[in-house]
């Protein structure tokens, strides 16, 4: 066997791309020594040919012949130029390589099958660096220590790529002796993550048994009961005092988020909160599902790594959805630490919140991208207490046959691991995103980060959904959080099942079973399969190169058995496995904080504070995002993320026509606004509630078909206030959902979101609740885009414009948070929403859009430069509550429940007539210049050229 | 005459193959999606068809390069039946990703250097990124069967390796003098610029290629994502009658096929 050893560099003339932008991050890191950077592709091949046919594979595969040149062996730094320094980053061994798989498949075509490919990146330095600043510059930005190891110089040997064989040593875990105090360390010690009490129980469950527990057993456990996967907080009782007054739930969960959902026991609901996401009707043929997953910890240790699995995960909840859906469209959100803090403040352990952001950003794109699935909908939020612990919100959209809405697994079917192979990554994930953060993090919970491969999971969905569409297999789910152990403990709660553990295809020897039962190895989908049907079934995975395997058998024992090899190695029963978490009672406390409204002196000319606000972070353009994501592939976009005369103004929500053939559409928009939470978390969950149903309205969505998501990102929920600011929260979705009759159909939570500095200081993160939205479209030919369209239209506001400015960007620019939070008129909002619905649906409106973030005059002045084309405006007859008497307060309150919309001259009286009785102003009219003038009292209160407000609104995040 | 056939390519990380198939059946031609393992096993699948269609995605990841895998499989297994389907005076499209393996087999722009060794490439970006964003193209080519002369067209591109280059000056020459380039990127008045009415930096403003018998073409931007009036990016500012641009191309080479076989 011989090692061949592959450089691939740029060929002078062309560009080094790669090599510029590290340059670029090392200039970022405050090195100013480097004057070039030269990056290398580098390919270790171990095969069998000869140097002629290695040169082919050089020149024919591995190489641009354009652009790029190769050096085979190990390339000599240049002697000219000064070139300094050289280093090569390797994954670590046992990482999944997919350019390997891919190139060891291209080698194979042309005649030869290589034994083993790695690849490597290589940088040549040229420029004085010191050692301490290389070993810098290679783990800030170029290699991640979690899956990647550095090597510095031309000596250096790379990783090993071998990994020792595995001999079966069933363990037991000596456990019925332990005091308390050992209990508590031996959770401790295995990383389970699972508290005294639980640990009694399971400690009692073994006594009757009247045997150790094994390893395997103690693990399925952990992961099972965590509460990643079964969400024990959320669904806890709680005493709970508020401002005095106690409440008791019995079941937070079922009493706030969900009870609203079945009191309102919508017919058109097929299947929530019982499946990996929520499905409602689509048409007469179709559903569509939807579910939105948090990725926060990973992302917070590998964001490239950690936000590509987040969106491929979640893009197998609908894909393990009843007998498995179409993922028809993306949504994400991101929740950052400041982008412009200096380096030295960021603290150890913990990486600079730009880094995060463009890894995060760039993860979510490779992996939505290579899924063939248009990204269409999200939001960028920026706190400083997101630093530590970014929050990494992946949703997707799912169609789904009405017939195949439901799993049927029976005793006697197989099971079958479909797709991807199982390796050490992802190990402890489900236990370990349960936890807390801390500086030391990064260096223990490593494997803790998956490792994805989108082409696997495109492969994977491709083949199932012919499988599905013949009716093939019985059951499916997800290999999410927990492994094999939660899709498999799932898929056999109500029946029993046996798996042969050594059966799992392994990417690489080595791993114990426990290991193969908990991983959370990528691109794995778990079917039940009639044993009669396993021929065609598996004969459609071969026939487009997805890899199918049967690891056990559901049986009737209502047990969870496994096997490796002969061996019994873990046997549980199903009731205790699933129902035998003790239930918790849980205090939780909230006291409304005593705050009061600044004094901010009036302005005359509130122009420049426009400005200031369009160039808040959280206000500004993310089309720096938006454009990396493909947002048309599958041909279904109405309303795309960006919408205007130069395709730049902000939608306020998607639309897509999810199958080919149709009128119908699904609307997605978010809402969030963590701010309001400093206030009051109720208020905050209203709002984000009221945001999300605005943005569907104002594209031409339904009012009356919405269904919700929620997901709650809190801090550390064992503290009673934070766990109280999350319960008044859920009593706002309850209240919300009640009065928008706007069900929640899946949801799911990420609490302790803390983290534990060097000294000590622990930091939350701010209140989180992100509502996902989606509705009906009746007719995508109606949908309005918010550019105003056409000079001489009439501008009106719907809803009311109240003294509210807590919270909002006008306080926060001038350093402020207030006291008078955007409430929700639970009475009024929903007719002000069925008003907005039925005036677009009516064809009254050419533009709409939603008052949110920096209030009225962004709202206007955003319609205008996303059409280019002016408004003339005066704030006089605007509709205000009796208190919002200052022309900062009609411009700059955030207040709830309004809608701006473009009427033209001929339609106003219809349209007037439709809002008789509601809270309407026709505020002024669309110009045919590029100005925007508004006016409080006859006097000028915002005059600004369109392109000044629009350059201002995509600067900050025009990286 | 029987019903116009095309052929939608799959293969792994192709992604735009059921698109493109409703734009073909749009423009009248019956469509069906192949997966490639089973025209290698039985390439008489093509014989058929009149139309192949390399379409958009990640074949393979993009590893090692954008569309280089794929191009090397149909190099070493179904080299022979593609260019058999070209000199059977038949059309092959490549859209996107599908244009790179067109690009990385050879068969676009369809001649070498001197030593044999690919004298055009499509690599990466100059703005080092995926892009996401609507383009409009202006006619170059007048041999071309799928393109009307004159028309210009509003097409959305997505790609983050759809920059054209060639190994030399030499080279770029050649292409445009023997009427390779197909579409040059252009603004809305038809100029050409730089970015982003170039969205990528292609040498002279190349947004697709085709051989020289015109018969062949592929393309960075995607026709088969406005195929309706609702796909484009402003469409409600526009008039209703507006027409998709991208069926053009369908369209076109439909008729084509409808006159010739």
């Amino acid at each position: 066997m011989k090692h061949w050893r592959y450089e691939i560099f740029s060929r002078t003339g062309f560009a080094d791309v790669t090599g510029r932008d590290v340059l670029h991050e090392i200039k970022e890191l405050g090195i100013d020594t480097v004057k070039k950077v030269e990056s290398s592709r580098v390919f270790l091949i171990d095969a069998d040919f000869e140097d002629q046919f290695a040169r082919r594979v050089a020149a024919e595969l591995l190489v641009d012949p354009v652009c790029e040149n190769y050096y085979i062996g190990r390339r000599p730094l240049p002697d000219t130029g000064g070139a300094k320094s050289l280093i090569e980053v390797h994954l670590k061994s046992g990482v999944t390589d997919p350019v390997a798989e891919s190139v060891t498949m291209g080698i194979t075509d042309m005649g030869c099958k290589p034994a083993m490919v790695r690849t490597a990146r290589k940088y040549v330095f040229y420029g004085d660096l010191t050692d301490e600043q290389l070993r810098f510059i290679a783990r800030r930005a170029l290699a991640n220590d979690c899956i990647e190891d550095v090597i510095y110089g031309l000596e250096a040997e790379p990783p090993s790529p071998h990994t020792p064989e595995y001999k079966l040593e069933h363990k037991t875990v000596p456990l019925l002796e332990l005091d308390d105090e050992g209990l508590t360390r031996l959770s401790g010690d295995m990383d389970l993550f699972l508290d005294l009490r639980e640990m009694k129980t399971i400690q009692s469950y073994f006594r009757d048994k009247g045997r150790e527990p094994s390893d395997v057993e103690l693990e399925t456990l952990a992961q099972t009961w965590s509460e990643h996967c079964v969400h024990k907080t959320l669904k806890s009782a709680v005493t709970f005092s508020y401002d005095g007054k106690t409440v008791e739930y019995d079941n937070l969960l079922k009493e706030t988020v969900f009870g609203a959902t079945q009191e309102l026991n919508k017919d058109w609901c097929i299947s929530v909160f019982e499946d990996n996401a929520g499905v409602v009707e689509f048409d007469e043929t179709d559903a569509v599902c939807f579910k939105v997953e948090t990725h926060n910890h990973p992302s917070a240790l590998d964001p490239y790594g950690g936000a590509a699995t987040g969106i491929g995960g979640v893009i197998r909840d609908p894909m393990g959805t009843g007998l498995g859906a179409k993922p028809v469209a993306n949504t994400d959100v991101f929740c950052f630490g400041m982008p412009d803090i200096a380096i030295d403040d960021v603290p150890a352990g913990v990486l600079h919140p730009k880094r995060i952001a463009k890894g995060v950003v760039s993860g979510v794109r490779d992996y939505g991208n290579r899924m063939g699935i248009p990204t269409v909908n999200g939001a960028v939020y920026f706190d400083p207490r997101y630093m530590a612990n970014p929050l990494v919100f992946c949703g997707n959209l799912g169609l789904i046959p009405n017939d195949k809405c439901f799993k049927n697994q029976q005793p006697g079917d197989l099971v079958v691991v479909v797709g991807g192979r199982t390796g050490c990554d992802g190990i402890h994930g489900a236990t370990f995103s349960s936890g807390q953060m801390t500086h030391e993090h990064e260096n223990i919970f490593s494997h803790a980060v998956q490792i994805g491969n989108a082409i696997v999971e495109k492969k994977t969905l491709d083949t199932l959904l012919q499988a599905r569409d013949k009716n093939l297999y019985t059951s499916i789910t997800d290999c999410g959080a927990g492994g094999l152990s939660s899709a498999v403990g799932e898929m056999g709660e109500k029946l029993g099942v046996e798996v042969n553990l050594e059966k799992v295809p392994l990417k690489y020897s080595g791993l114990n079973y426990t290991e193969i039962w908990i991983s959370e190895a990528q691109e794995r989908m778990v079917i039940a399969v009639k044993p009669e049907k396993l021929d065609e079934i598996m004969e459609i995975f071969a026939s487009e190169d997805v890899e199918a395997t049967v690891i056990g058998r559901f049986t009737d024992t209502k047990r969870l058995t496994l096997k490796y090899e002969d061996t019994q190695v873990g046997e549980l029963d199903m009731e205790f496995l699933h129902d035998g978490v003790p239930k918790y009672s849980r205090q939780a406390s909230w006291n409304t904080p005593k705050l009061s409204e600044p004094d901010i002196a009036a302005a005359g000319d509130y122009t420049d504070t426009v400005k200031k606000i369009f160039s808040c972070y959280n206000v500004a353009s993310k089309e720096w995002i938006i454009r990396q994501y493909d947002h048309e592939v599958q041909g279904g976009s109405v309303v795309k993320p960006l919408c205007g005369v130069a395709t730049d103004g902000p939608s306020d929500a998607a639309v897509i026509r999810p199958k080919p053939g149709t009128q119908k559409g699904v609307a997605l928009s978010v809402g969030l606004n963590p701010m309001y939470g400093d206030i009051d978390p109720y208020h905050m969950a209203l709002s984000a509630i009221d945001e999300a149903v605005r943005n569907l309205v104002c594209v031409g969505g339904r009012s009356d078909r919405i269904a919700l998501l929620d997901n709650f990102c809190w801090g550390n929920c064992r503290k009673p206030e934070i766990f109280g600011s999350l319960i008044r929260a859920a009593q706002a979705c309850k209240d919300g959902a009640m009065a928008y009759s706007a069900p929640f159909i899946s949801g799911k939570d990420s609490l302790n979101n803390e983290f534990k500095m060097a000294d000590g200081t622990e930091v939350n993160i701010p209140a989180t609740l992100l509502i996902s939205a989606i509705s009906l479209v009746d007719n995508i030919e109606k949908c309005v885009t918010m550019d105003f369209k056409k000079p001489g239209s009439l501008i009106y506001v719907l809803g009311l414009t109240k003294n509210e400015l807590g919270g909002s960007h006008y306080y926060y620019i001038n350093g402020e948070l207030g006291a008078n939070v955007p409430q929700v008129d639970l009475e009024l909002a929903p007719k002000l929403a069925a008003a907005a619905a039925d005036a677009i649906s009516a064809k009254l409106v050419r533009s709409a859009h939603d008052c949110s973030e920096g209030g009225l005059a962004i709202a206007v002045a955003e319609m205008a430069f996303a059409g280019e084309l002016g408004a003339e405006i005066s704030l006089d007859g605007l509709a205000v509550s009796d208190d919002c008497d200052t022309a900062a307060k009609k411009l700059f309150s955030e207040s709830n429940s309004r809608y701006v919309f473009e009427v033209e001259p001929d339609k106003s009286s219809e349209f007037e007539a439709l809002m008789a009785g509601l809270p309407l102003a026709n505020i002024g009219t669309v110009t045919d210049n590029s100005l925007v003038n508004i006016t409080a009292g006859g006097k000028t209160a915002v005059s600004g050229d369109i392109m000044e407000f629009k350059q201002a609104w995509q600067k900050p995040l025009a990286w | 005459m029987n019903k116009v056939k095309a052929i939608v390519l799959r293969a792994a990380g192709i992604n735009c193959d059921q698109e493109t198939v409703e734009a073909l059946e749009l423009a009248g031609a019956q469509a069906a999606r192949l997966h490639i393992n089973s025209i290698i096993k039985d390439p008489s699948a093509l014989d058929d068809a009149q139309i192949l269609v390399f379409p958009g995605g990640f074949s393979y990841g993009d590893d090692v390069a954008a569309g280089k895998i794929l191009a090397n499989q149909v190099m070493h297994h179904l080299g022979d039946a593609v260019r058999g389907f070209i000199d059977a005076g038949k059309l092959v499209i490549g859209i996107c990703n599908g244009f790179q393996v067109l690009v990385k087999t050879g068969i676009l722009p369809g001649f070498s250097e001197s030593d044999g060794s690919s004298s055009v490439t499509i690599t990466y970006n100059d703005s080092a990124k995926f892009e996401d964003r609507w383009v409009y193209l202006e006619p170059a080519a007048d041999n071309c069967v799928f393109i009307t002369p004159g028309r210009r067209l509003y097409l959305p591109i997505a790609h983050g390796e759809g920059k054209v280059v060639t190994k030399t000056p030499e080279s770029l020459d050649k292409l445009l003098e023997e009427g390779h380039a197909a579409f040059r990127y252009v603004d809305s008045a038809g100029g050409q610029g730089g970015f982003p009415v170039n969205p990528n930096g292609s040498m002279e403003s190349i947004a697709a290629l085709t051989d020289t018998t015109g018969r062949v073409l592929g393309l960075m931007p995607h026709p088969e994502r406005f195929i309706r009036r609702t796909q484009h990016p402003f469409w409600t500012r526009m008039p209703e009658n507006m027409e998709a641009d991208g069926m053009t191309i369908f369209n076109n080479a439909v008729e084509y096929v409808s006159t010739n076989f």
